[in-house]
């Protein structure tokens, strides 16, 4: 085999993923505007595109516009950053089985949150919310490399991440507890399950700066993931600062996951599962996967927002309690299938 | 051959959670050369290769073709020293061209897609030198263990490096492996690198060597060519064994034999 035979088979496997992700990319078009479509009024796809525009009737107009375009837009970029931080996640920690939760980040935004709304701090739309859930995020990060010291091992960072979270469920409850007003209980109760239902465009510039801004941080780092793939030790002796990516990642993690919480409340299992409906598509590299995984986490997002609205109830499911009910038994089937590699030695 | 120093170590100590492991080591190493690495279990053999890729703090001064290692970016270091640690873990099942293709990565090819052709040859060459190509398109955690051993060389090689350091390279296989790596190390040694090799089979290191370092508890006691290195007195002394002695086709022979 010369340089170009091994050249051509580069580009054999490049193009495949370029289809990939043009065939996601397309998902996603069409998922955006079935999301724009579905609701009390239900609208085709095609007179989306037209009220969008600027066409059709004013009612229609309003409905796509003001309505569903905020609710739609959240979907998007929180459901493609909660896919992005899964894929940087098992990336870093170089285990499929990790993902956000992994870390206590979400748990502790959502505990920054209800801080906030429990004590009427601040009003539910300011910038209070994100601040205070990306702060919480942020905290609870620094503790957990503050326990776990700057090259610990995969096993403490996911008791560590463990305890973190705990930490942050029973700080939650316990302001629950204490909240006098039972309507306030009541909201907080709700806004924790997880939902997209009635967000504004206010909500979406609460959230999308940070969102934005964690995407990139961990986009920045891709290349370095794939050398990790070889172990922290061989990173380091190519080149990469490990200390230094592990900052980024986690920043990145709690200022998008923080952003995300802020606004749509906790949202689980999306970034465990979209790296893994990803790999078979295009391949284990793991700086390749950051992006299709962030367009499938947004597909996942959208289809499942679309599917509380779509599915007959007497009250409201929530999009969040929708991706757990999904997400937990596919996170049981993952550890049956990594049970050899968790118990022994890794592939 | 030239006898200016391309490794230098003065006065090398470093201490692990309180305990020293390296004591006071001073070494200098010419390019061109084969150097092994031995000692009992515990004597602080990985550690000094670690030091010397700068993977450890240490106390004391390195310095690699004249510059300090301290003064050194990750970067420039990971050029100057191809690292082969034990175990060859790899956490993805990636292909194997693409993990040959990371040892480009401290030149800045960062994206095995999207190698310069300069990048590619020395991939290729790479791949040649550790007799990967039949299974270069192949995913590494299908392949057994001495292939897995042959591409993890295969990355280190591609780095290119004027300094190779490897971890036990040799200590999961099977004879005609062990050779087989060894003569590859051996052939880049000869092209003017130089290759410190950690090794547990002193008649490999006999064999293959041009120099041998022996460390015991921390400290550099022997060193030189394989047949005064591993004196019959310092076998004595830092492995508690008496060996076996010979001389076949001009190369040292030495079995281990006996316990003392």
């Amino acid at each position: 085999m010369s340089t170009q035979n091994v050249m051509a088979t580069a580009d054999i496997a490049a193009r495949r993923r370029a289809s990939v992700m043009a065939a996601l990319v397309i998902l996603v078009v069409l998922l955006v505007l079935l999301s724009l479509g579905v609701g009390p009024v239900r609208l085709s796809p095609l007179s989306v595109i037209d009220a969008l525009f600027g066409g059709g009737s004013d009612v229609q107009q309003v409905i796509v516009r003001e309505i569903r375009l905020p609710r739609t837009i959240l979907g998007l970029a929180i459901g493609a950053m909660l896919g992005l931080s899964g894929a940087a996640m098992q990336g870093l920690l170089r285990n499929p089985l990790a993902a956000p939760e992994l870390f206590g980040a979400p748990q502790s935004a959502a505990f920054g949150a209800v801080l906030v709304i429990a004590f009427g701090l601040a009003d539910v739309r300011s910038y209070a919310l994100p601040v205070a859930a990306i702060a919480a995020a942020f905290a609870s990060v620094f503790a957990l490399l503050a326990i776990a010291g700057r090259n610990a091992g995969l096993l403490i960072l996911i008791l560590a991440g463990l305890a973190i979270s705990s930490l942050a469920g029973a700080a939650t409850a316990l302001v629950m507890n204490l909240s006098s007003n039972p309507f306030v209980v009541l909201e907080i109760a709700f806004w924790l399950l997880g939902s997209l239902d009635d967000r504004s465009f206010r909500h979406v510039m609460l959230a999308l700066p940070f969102i934005v801004a964690g995407a990139v941080i961990l986009l920045s780092q891709r290349h370095a993931f794939r050398a990790l793939s070889l172990g922290e030790e061989t990173a380091r002796s190519l080149g990469v600062d490990v200390g230094r990516l592990r900052l980024m990642v986690i920043s990145g993690v709690a200022l998008g996951v923080g952003g995300a919480v802020a606004v749509s409340g906790s949202i689980g299992f999306i970034g465990l599962v979209a790296p893994h409906l990803m790999r078979p598509l295009v391949g284990h590299d793991p700086a390749r996967l950051l992006v299709p995984s962030a367009l499938a986490g947004a597909a996942l997002l959208l289809a499942a927002d679309i599917a509380v609205r779509i599915i007959p109830s007497t009250s409201d499911i929530k999009v969040g309690v929708l991706t757990s009910i999904i997400g937990v038994p596919f996170f049981l089937y993952l550890i049956m299938r990594e049970r050899r590699a968790l118990s022994g030695g890794v592939a | 051959m030239t006898d200016v120093a391309l490794v230098a170590a003065q006065g090398l100590t470093v201490k692990l959670a309180g305990r020293l492991v390296l004591r006071d080591v001073s070494l200098s190493l010419s390019p061109g050369h084969l150097v092994a690495l031995v000692g009992p279990n515990g004597a602080g053999k990985t550690t000094l290769l670690r030091a010397l890729a700068g993977l450890v703090p240490s106390e004391g001064a390195i310095h690699v073709r004249g510059d300090a290692l301290s003064s050194l970016s990750l970067r420039e270091r990971a050029r100057r020293f191809a690292y082969l640690p034990q175990g060859h873990l790899v956490h993805w099942p990636l292909p194997v061209r693409d993990i040959v293709a990371l040892g480009r990565y401290p030149h800045g090819a960062t994206d095995p897609a999207r190698l310069t052709a300069k990048d590619a040859e020395a991939v290729l060459r790479a791949m040649q030198a550790a007799d990967v190509m039949d299974f270069s398109e192949r995913r590494v955690t299908e392949l057994s263990g001495g292939e897995r051993s042959r591409v993890a060389l295969a990355r280190a090689l591609a780095v290119e490096a004027p300094v190779i350091l490897a971890d036990e390279p040799v200590s999961s296989l099977d004879p005609r492996h062990q050779l087989d790596v060894m003569k590859t190390l051996r052939a880049v040694a000869d092209k003017g690198a130089l290759v410190i090799v950690v090794t547990h089979d002193l008649g490999l290191a006999a064999r293959f060597a041009d120099n041998v370092l022996v460390l015991s508890d921390g400290r550099l006691v022997s060193q030189g060519a394989p047949a005064e290195a591993l004196a019959e007195q310092v076998m004595a002394e830092v492995f508690r064994i008496s060996a076996y002695r010979a001389e076949f086709q001009r190369e040292a022979v030495i079995v281990p034999w006996a316990e003392i």
